[in-house]
């Protein structure tokens, strides 16, 4: 095999598709730091205009979540159906709810 | 350690997963053949499409238009990209694009047998685009629902992107066939010599393919080979009408595709040679750009550099 | 009050939406129009001639260093840098384009007679037809690449000088040539920027890629003197050596007497051989 050898640092890219919606996550990249990881982000995922801004994070600064607490971190708000529009029933004829 | 009670618990979850149509995603259990299944066909497919490069990138320096330059160098571009998506997805299973390249130049990872066949002249570039590209969508739409979430996102930005690729190499060969007769007849020796090829492209026949079965239950696959090559015949017999030219039959040498895969193909050698000088001619930048990033960002040197003088 | 409500499925990828608008996909052809709407003929006090070959000597220095860059294309150090190189490649060639197609408006006389009823436009019949000893670029960007660190080298220095020089030209009177120079700017921008970047990367990465960073500078520095004196990139190019703690190579300028290197013509043998063997084809 390869053996440790250094590779450039791993990048995790987020673009805005449009202003007005979230940053989603598109894919990765290596670049040598901060900035280039943002032209090269520029270069790879917004070919053909699909941004109009860019995040990049290196992938070893983000902290997850892990499955195995998908329980204790999920569940407890899967029953807090209330917090949810569609629990309140609201008759079809009042206007602008 | 885990229990064999635990481990059948975790499969059955993650069979189950797969059954609802949900995806796995990175983070979640899954059993090692299924990961080293998705890291060789993912790897696998990424490898494609960094030697698929090669063919069409070798007529960019001789595109007879500025139009055509243009476009050509866009679309092996988009290759490149695609590898790197699929290069991404790998690396969200812990397998870095230095390994896989690794693999690659060392013969044990495979890529795309169509690419050891040569493009020998400016209507191939139409032709992969029509015929190869063309058939590569037909594999890859269904793969946009594969059950590895990073490996379907990747291929749905891939598929809106050749199908881009298809439509520049058929109107490539539109425009060819409204010009002079030696274009018309390149053409038509292009789609000879590419047609059995690309109709290989879908892999060998049900009933030898390995894979296949396993791949199915895992929804790492959703539609046999023989299936999808009689899906591209069907769409492609009505496209080859209306540009003019004749397909060749349908008889495939499987004998020949098995001697191609095992390395004995027309250009196998040169694509690998290819592709081994690049990456050992970029080493010392790739050491450069980690040593780079071991930096102290706070030194003049440092990512703070803006060109204009100015911070940002 | 209105509220918007997004699609079901808007927020599931960047990448929604990308074939409504047709334009970004095909390229060459429903690209933005940079001369929409802009004025084409040639203003009165302007000398046509004078204007072509201006023009002919900035698209052939775009041509040329677009297909060199082109060159690149799958054997890059890596795949950012491949895909980079190609979009850098691809601006030079639109600004070819443009420039080409202005040239031979304003003068027709540049653009080589072609046999009769050959459909070649007249930017191909210029890239295309003309002999080695026609191109007006500098010999800087004939000049094979070399290695990424010389690749980098020349970007830098060339984006500079051109970035500059596009900056002015904006305000030229020439509506066209004025449009094509507002447009490169921000391109050069970038070319600037990601070499210069580069750059710095380099001359702190490894010993290795210093000694062949100063290496690519020193070939590419002796070649400066062909895009003309300028303040404004001086500067700049101080800025980055500076930051980078390279020092300004100690170099002999290479003499060219605005002729040719013997790379051109290969470049070119290889540029032309299919457009040329199919004189009246269409592409």
């Amino acid at each position: 095999m390869t053996g440790v050898r250094a590779e450039w640092p791993l990048y995790e890219v987020f673009v805005r598709g449009k202003r007005g919606l979230n940053h989603v996550h598109v894919g990765s990249l290596h670049a040598p730091d901060d900035q280039m990881a943002v032209r090269h982000a520029r270069d790879v995922y917004t070919r053909r205009n699909e941004g109009v801004s860019i995040w990049v994070v290196r992938s070893d600064a983000i902290t997850a979540s892990s499955p195995d607490e998908k329980d204790p971190l999920f569940a407890p708000s899967g029953d807090k159906v209330y917090r949810h529009p569609t629990f309140y029933d609201i008759p079809h004829d009042v206007p602008h709810m | 350690m885990t229990s064999a009670v635990d481990e059948a618990q975790l499969e059955a979850g993650f069979q189950a997963t797969i059954d609802r149509k949900d995806r796995i995603e990175p983070r979640d259990w899954m059993p090692d053949a299924y990961r080293r299944t998705l890291v060789r066909q993912v790897a696998q497919h990424a490898h494609s499409e960094i030697i698929g490069m090669q063919p069409e990138g070798s007529w960019i320096g001789r595109a007879p238009s500025l139009r055509r330059k243009a476009i050509l160098l866009a679309k092996v571009q988009d290759e490149a990209g695609h590898g790197l998506y699929l290069y991404s997805a790998t690396e969200t299973l812990g397998v870095s694009r230095d390994e896989l390249t690794e693999m690659l130049i060392s013969g044990r990872q495979k890529y795309s047998s169509i690419f050891n066949y040569p493009a020998l002249s400016y209507a191939d570039v139409g032709t992969i685009g029509w015929l190869v590209d063309g058939a590569a969508i037909c594999n890859q739409v269904p793969l946009c629902r594969t059950s590895f979430g990073p490996y379907g996102r990747a291929m749905i930005r891939i598929c809106k992107e050749e199908s881009f690729h298809q439509r520049q190499g058929y109107e490539l060969l539109m425009t060819m066939m409204r010009g002079t007769d030696e274009q018309r007849a390149m053409v038509q020796e292009s789609v000879n010599r590419f047609w059995k090829p690309a109709l290989m492209m879908f892999g060998p026949p049900d009933a030898e393919s390995a894979n296949t079965e396993q791949s199915m239950a895992w929804g790492i696959k959703t539609h046999t080979n023989d299936e999808l090559r009689a899906r591209f015949i069907e769409m492609t017999a009505p496209q080859a009408e209306a540009l003019g030219v004749t397909l060749p039959d349908n008889e495939l040498d499987w004998d020949e595709f098995w001697t191609v895969v095992k390395g004995g193909g027309p250009c196998n050698e040169q694509r690998i040679a290819h592709r081994k000088q690049a990456w050992d001619d970029g080493a010392w930048v790739r050491e450069a750009a980690a040593a780079f990033a071991g930096l102290d960002t706070s030194s003049p040197r440092g990512s703070d550099y803006s060109i204009t003088g100015r911070q940002s | 009050m209105t509220i918007h409500t997004h699609q079901p499925g808007e927020h599931e990828s960047a990448y929604d939406g990308l074939l409504v608008n047709d334009a970004h996909w095909a390229f060459g052809t429903d690209f933005e129009d940079p001369l929409a709407g802009v004025d084409t003929t040639v203003p009165d006090g302007i000398d046509a001639a004078e204007l072509a070959s201006y023009c002919l000597a900035l698209g052939d220095d775009a041509l040329v260093l677009s297909h060199r860059l082109s060159e690149w294309c799958s054997r890059a150090p890596d795949l950012e840098e491949d895909i980079a190189l190609a979009n850098i490649a691809l601006d030079l060639l639109g600004q070819a384009r443009l420039l080409l197609a202005r040239a031979a408006a304003a003068d027709p006389s540049v653009v080589p007679t072609l046999p009769e009823g050959s459909p070649v436009p007249p930017e191909d019949a210029l890239a295309f037809f003309r002999d080695d000893r026609a191109f007006r670029n500098v010999p800087l960007v004939e000049l094979p690449n070399g290695d990424f660190a010389e690749t980098v080298c020349r970007v830098l220095v060339f984006a500079t000088h051109r970035l500059a020089l596009f900056e002015r030209l904006a305000a030229h009177p020439d509506a066209v040539l004025s449009a094509v120079a507002a447009k490169g700017v921000k391109e050069l921008t970038y070319h600037r920027d990601f070499a210069g970047r580069w750059f710095v990367v380099l001359a702190g990465g490894t010993e290795e890629s210093r000694r062949r960073l100063e290496a690519g500078l020193a070939r590419v520095w002796a070649h400066r003197h062909e895009l003309g004196v300028d303040a404004e990139a001086d500067g700049v190019l101080a800025h980055v050596l500076a930051t980078a703690g390279v020092a300004e190579p100690d170099v002999r300028p290479v003499v060219t007497d605005g002729g040719h290197t013997e790379h051109l013509g290969r470049m070119l043998a290889e540029m032309q051989s299919v457009a040329r063997a199919h004189p009246r084809g269409l592409w």
